[in-house]
């Protein structure tokens, strides 16, 4: 059971924790697309497994073990909140968390806001989540579509190449990075051009015909927003028909591990990825997690991982802050949390309820016959946000 | 004189430049019964469905009391008082026999509805209408599960709950054992007399044609080659050529 | 330009090459069992992960890459002869399209087999040794294996014909796929026959599959990607013809390349995005062949479907005195907020808000004998209108009636069209028409917030309790259900069914088929409409998945396992899939693999549906017809 009875698991280990933590856990509802993001969500259902052990471990909240009750949306907004209500109503879960997809993630934010319920969103990227459709029991670790743009355009920027071709998924994250990208080069490299856009359906691409209609625009440069399977395909087809030779390719998400690991051998050098390069960060916060986490599952962390971990330990930290499981005091203790994470200090901004955990930015490169980053920094999250007058225009107030 | 019930003027059909039907003439009076036959590949089937509405004719006309209805479809034609049997029976099998004849008089009704009681009202009309072709004891019974003959009997009764000018049945015995085919046309040649209704029937079994018919039609190779008296028809030369070496009232066409 | 041109329609033939394989198995499956076999992308997919693991096994060159694409053929081969003689072959008497139902069981089944076999993570597979290169055509490059993929595919269609024209095993099975019946009465050992067809149809997928690697890593997402094209090729081409499946293919396949090289174009003043077309282009050509010639490119119309009394149950006028269970149910759903939980009282909202779905899609699916593989779009289109409504300022009480009257008006439009078609085409058309409602619906950013969706939509003080919007779903689902049972024993009802046992009949009777079923899809639409409306006040959010493929599926699979032939049966499966799915959902991480067997498992157990079945068992015990 590679999954394992999280739920059993935890209750157990919170038994075994000793008198400290006799008193009755708090209950956390997890809720997440597992059968749909597997390559994604294994790993990070790994993260959150290995952070509620060590807060259990370190004595729980305030004396109270923690436990955390998993549900599987099936990729559904419907079924999600359908989740949500029985972790709420049934589990009396104090707070919820999870996400990965966006229109799952502002179904259930939407349903926080409805019952008044904090939830910590971990994974999804949609900039709406804190900004148009933002409320004040929704909050989100992960650097958002925006963030990540924002932070490779800073590369494109100083590439000053003219022409960009733009191939992106068609479903809200290709689109808003897209818009995002364009908006910011616009602003900062006038007389920029987007000569072509390939928006291939999600999972679905045909990378041959869009590795085509990409090279005959003759673009300078490739701004890319497909992960996954996609990905690969176009990597492949990309290369095999030479679009990639002596061309500067932009690729949101492309070092992280989930997405690079699969290419191996084939992984595209010289690419200008975000991502997570865990074999080579060697801050003790890292290290710390590194070794735990290969101690504790002889693997080693994916970035699903990493935002698995971070997100638990918010939930953690949020309920130690709020010293009660009262809606309202979780909500006041996480607005201007700041905690440690494995990518370094973290603060949830009180203005949007959006953390500033940053991202890796880097080159690909070859090393063992694999895909590496290679000429990485850490791009703090708080750089990368538009100022305060700015987000207060677009959250609503 | 009145036009009579059915008149079928010079209709023909081609398929793929093979003429089924050639230029075919023959009426039917109210009150008559009328049979159409012929050797397998005469034309018969081709004709009667462009009479019932399934085939439109390349050319002529087909004349309902006066009226022209060439290319009605079926369901317009039922409207206008032709109801037909089939020579593979169709009845509605999911349902009882008194169910079926009640579809038959919703459609009559033009009763669409969706909250209305199918039921109750026209049980009556139905057990009358049963009990008309010897059926009334089987009106719960499935058509699912009936005999074939009897099977032909609730066909019947469902073609008449218009009440029509004209039925048409397309080898009304073909399938039924010897004894119950007379019945049934007994059955049925007692009904046209009463209401003054014209039947057109094709029909392989030359005793039911010689025994049943008022009048009789012959077609060969697409051509009407004969019409009059079943004694008449029986006389003519043509008629004893075309049917030589063939048994009278075998195979299907 | 012209280049360009030229090499996406050659990207189009190797993309079609693959779908033609998978295509093919399909087609010859349904030709000769009439099974439409949903597990076939999972087919695909086994292949592909069956020839990575062989080659990582074997390692690379020849044997490792070419070795492996017959080692995964034959495998899939031997995995489709098991399924058919293990599962499939003990439903082929159940009415149609429980096979759907059995076999999307088995691509749940295989998804957790693949899952915790393989991993999570996408595998990327071997490139053909050799040929990892591009040759120069037109001055561009392109890739040799393409080029290899692109004459593959033919010959292996024509090997495929040669098997069927030039052998006695073929003789038969074309024999068998132009009358089965009339194959039997010959004495052909049909068992044997079905046994291995259905291995054959699996092998191609997973050759496919196994060919697909040099393009696209073994991935999870393999299998309901193709699947949906694969039908649509299959239709498209003509069911059962094997150049029609070519032709069909090449023309998904080369639209799809064709919209891709255009890319962006401004059209009267709008820019209009080609790229994004390819969402649904298969769909948008697969109605328009439907609308012009439902059989397809290649197919024959079909005969009139020859129903056999053991496929139609019977539905005499309930007797009254039987009723009571009925109150109970009716006594104990009052009852329900005062014994349940919160969250009981929100699943049980939640069911019979399903009940009612379904039940719509059986009014037309077992009365009418239209099946639907779209449903989803009526569900979807109300949830959506009563959403705008909302967001436009409407009250609840207005928004729920206003997505009731344009699912309805939408099931007028879509209606017209389906009448004019039965079986597998009328379904496939439907699906086409509910996949281009799920792609505006995506695409629609301003209106219908696009993939997002909308958020926001509560109902009213007044019914924001979860029992308030309990009583209020129960009223108005309630009411709803209970017309369309009523339904079944009005004229509609009626005349439904006679047009359903037998057109030619009803037609010579009078009755206007055509209008009738169009009335009948309107009701159901409208039914479904509520239903949608009232999901999409019970969640708050709306996005398209509720217009998705996987809705229908679910409308279809609570339609077949409650009992189709049957008034209670739709709302009976909508309860036992929903219970069913919540409760193992919670139960086990490997929730696909036990819910696939347990769908399995009740096709097999009831081929009429669990109140079909149960009625049968019945009547034999009592010794009745």
């Amino acid at each position: 059971m590679r999954l394992g009875r999280l739920t059993m698991a935890l209750a157990t280990m919170a038994a075994l924790a000793g008198p400290a933590m006799a008193q009755s856990p708090i209950k956390v509802g997890e809720i997440n697309s597992y059968k749909v993001i597997p390559a994604f969500l294994e790993p990070y259902r790994k993260g959150w497994e290995l952070a509620a052990e060590e807060i259990n471990k370190s004595g729980g909240i305030n004396g109270r073990p923690l436990e955390v009750i998993s549900r599987d949306d099936n990729g559904a907004p419907g079924d999600a909140v359908r989740a949500a209500e029985e972790l709420v109503s049934r589990e009396g879960v104090a707070l919820l968390t999870g996400g990965f997809l966006s229109h799952v993630g502002l179904a259930i934010a939407d349903f926080a806001k409805q019952r008044k319920m904090p939830f910590i969103a971990s994974e999804p990227l949609t900039d709406k989540l804190v900004w148009e459709n933002g409320n004040a029991y929704t909050f989100r670790l992960r650097a958002s579509t925006y963030m990540q743009v924002s932070m490779l355009v800073e590369e494109a920027v100083k590439l000053n190449k003219k022409r960009w071709a733009l191939v992106y998924p068609n479903y809200e994250y290709g689109q808003s990075a897209i818009a995002s990208f364009k908006l910011l080069m616009a602003d900062r490299q006038p007389g920029v051009e987007f000569v072509v856009e390939q928006a291939p359906p999600l999972n679905r691409i045909d990378a041959g015909s869009v590795a085509q209609a990409v090279a005959d625009a003759k673009p300078d440069a490739i701004f890319n927003v497909t992960f996954g399977a996609d990905l690969q395909k176009f990597v492949r087809e990309g290369t095999t028909r030479g679009l990639f030779k002596d061309m500067t390719v932009l690729s949101v998400l492309g070092g992280e591990p989930e997405y690079l690991d699969p290419l191996r051998d084939e992984a595209p050098v010289g690419w200008i990825v975000t991502g997570y390069p865990w074999y080579a960060i060697d801050t003790p916060e890292h290290k710390a997690f590194l070794a735990a986490y290969q101690a504790k599952f002889n693997d080693y962390p994916r970035l699903g991982s990493v935002v698995g971990y971070a997100a638990m330990i918010s939930v953690g930290e949020a309920l130690r802050k709020a010293k009660s499981t009262d809606p309202e005091a979780i909500v006041a203790a996480t607005k201007g949390l700041k905690h440690s994470t494995p990518f370094g200090p973290i603060t949830y901004r009180e203005i949007d309820h959006q953390s500033t955990m940053g991202a890796y930015v880097g080159r690909i490169g070859l090393k063992d016959g694999k895909g590496v980053m290679v000429d990485w920094r850490y791009e703090p999250g708080e750089r990368h946000l538009p100022s305060d007058d700015v987000v207060k225009k677009l959250r609503p107030q | 004189m009145t036009a009579p019930v059915l008149a079928v003027e010079e209709i023909g059909k081609s398929f793929k430049g093979f003429r089924a039907v050639e230029r075919v003439s023959f009426s039917v009076d109210a009150g008559e019964l009328l049979a159409l036959i012929g050797p397998n590949g005469a034309g018969k089937t081709t004709t009667f469905n462009m009479i019932n509405g399934q085939l439109a004719p390349d050319h002529g006309r087909v004349r309902l009391g006066g009226e022209d209805v060439t290319r009605s479809p079926p369901r317009a034609l039922w409207r206008a008082g032709v109801a037909r049997t089939f020579q593979i029976t169709q009845t509605f099998a999911s349902m009882s026999v008194a169910e079926n004849l009640l579809v038959a008089i919703l459609s009559r009704e033009s009763a669409t509805g969706l909250l209305a009681d199918a039921g109750r009202a026209n049980a009556d009309e139905i057990q009358a209408r049963l009990d008309e072709v010897g059926m009334g004891h089987a009106a719960d019974t499935l058509c699912s599960v009936l005999a074939y003959g009897d099977l032909k009997r609730v066909e019947l009764a469902i073609a008449l709950v218009n009440d029509p000018r004209l039925l048409l049945m397309d080898e009304p015995t073909a399938g039924m054992a010897a004894r119950e085919r007379g019945a049934l046309m007994r059955l049925v040649a007692e009904r046209a007399r009463q209401r003054n209704t014209a039947v057109l029937f094709t029909e392989h079994d030359m005793d039911v044609v010689f025994g049943h018919a008022d009048r009789v039609v012959v077609m060969n190779r697409g051509r009407l080659i004969a019409e009059g008296t079943p004694a008449e028809v029986r006389a003519n030369p043509l008629v004893r050529e075309v049917y030589l070496g063939s048994t009278i009232g075998e195979a299907n066409p | 330009m012209i280049a360009s041109f030229l090499i996406q329609t050659l990207n189009g033939l190797a993309s079609a090459s693959l779908l033609f394989l998978v295509a093919l198995g399909l087609t010859l499956i349904f030709g000769v069992t009439r099974v439409v076999n949903f597990a076939h992308g999972s087919f695909f997919m086994l292949g592909a992960y069956l020839a990575v693991s062989f080659h990582g096994f074997v390692g690379g060159g020849v044997l490792g890459f070419w070795g492996g694409a017959l080692f995964a053929a034959l495998a899939v081969g031997v995995v489709g002869a098991v399924a058919e003689l293990t599962i499939l072959r003990r439903i082929y008497r159940a009415p149609e399209l429980l096979q759907l139902i059995t076999t999307f069981g088995i691509v749940l089944l295989l998804k957790d087999v693949v899952l915790y076999t393989w991993g999570p993570e996408d595998i990327l597979g071997p490139r053909a040794p050799g040929l990892t290169g591009a040759v120069w055509i037109f001055g561009k490059p392109f890739p040799q294996y393409d080029l290899l993929l692109l004459v593959l595919g033919p010959l292996i269609g024509l090997s495929v014909w040669l098997l069927l024209t030039r052998t006695d095993w073929g003789t038969r099975v074309r024999a068998a796929t132009e009358d089965r019946d009339m194959a039997a009465a010959l004495g052909i050992n049909q068992a044997l026959m079905f046994t291995g067809v259905f291995a054959l149809g699996a092998l191609l997928a997973g050759l496919a599959g196994a060919l697909a690697l040099p393009r696209e890593p073994a991935n999870h997402n393999m299998d309901l990607t193709i699947i949906a094209d694969v039908f649509v090729v299959t239709v498209v081409g003509g069911l059962g013809s094997l150049p029609g499946a070519y032709v069909a293919a090449v023309i998904i396949s080369v639209v799809k390349a064709w919209c891709i090289g255009i890319g962006d174009v401004r059209l009267f003043g709008m820019a209009f995005s080609f790229s994004k077309l390819t969402l649904v282009a298969e769909f948008i050509v697969m109605a328009i062949v439907l609308i012009i010639r439902p059989w397809g490119l290649f197919g024959t119309p079909q005969s009139p479907q020859r129903v056999s009394a053991a496929s139609i149950l019977p539905m005499p006028v309930p007797d009254v005195k039987r009723l009571w269970p009925l109150a109970l149910v009716a006594l104990a759903l009052l009852m329900l907020p005062l014994l349940a939980d919160r969250f009981t009282v929100v699943l049980a909202t939640d069911i019979i808000i399903f009940a009612l779905f379904a039940a719509s899609l059986g009014l037309i699916m077992g009365l009418g004998g239209m099946a639907s593989f779209g449903h989803a779009a009526y569900f979807g289109a109300g949830a959506y209108a009563a959403a705008v409504a909302f967001k436009a300022g409407a009250p609840f009480f207005v928004a729920v009636p206003a997505g009731v009257a344009f699912a309805g008006a939408l099931a007028m439009l879509f209606g017209w069209f389906c009448v004019r078609l039965s079986g597998v085409s009328l379904a496939m058309l439907t699906l086409a028409f509910a996949q281009i409602t799920w792609a505006i619906a995506f695409q629609w950013d301003s209106v219908t917030g696009g993939s997002n969706g909308l958020v926001g939509i509560w109902p009213p003080d007044l019914l924001s309790g979860k029992t308030a919007y309990y009583f209020a779903t129960l009223l108005l689902a309630g009411a709803a259900i209970l017309i369309i049972w009523r339904s079944a024993h009005a004229p509609l009802g009626y005349l439904m069914r006679a047009a359903r046992d037998s057109r030619i009949r009803a037609e010579a009777v009078g009755v206007d088929v055509r209008i009738i079923q169009w009335r009948a899809i309107i009701l159901a639409g409208a039914a479904a409409g509520l239903a949608g409306a009232l999901y999409v006040f019970s969640k708050g959010s709306l996005s398209p998945d509720s217009l998705s493929i996987p809705r229908s599926v679910d409308a279809l699979a609570m339609v077949l396992i409650g009992g189709v032939q049957t008034l209670v049966g739709p709302v009976v499966g909508a309860a036992v899939f929903m219970l069913l799915q919540d409760w193992i959902v919670r139960a086990t991480p490997y929730w696909h693999a036990v819910l696939g067997i347990t769908l399995i498992l009740i096709t097999i157990i009831f081929p009429q549906g669990i109140v079909g079945t149960l009625r049968q068992w019945r009547q034999r015990r009592e010794g009745g017809p």
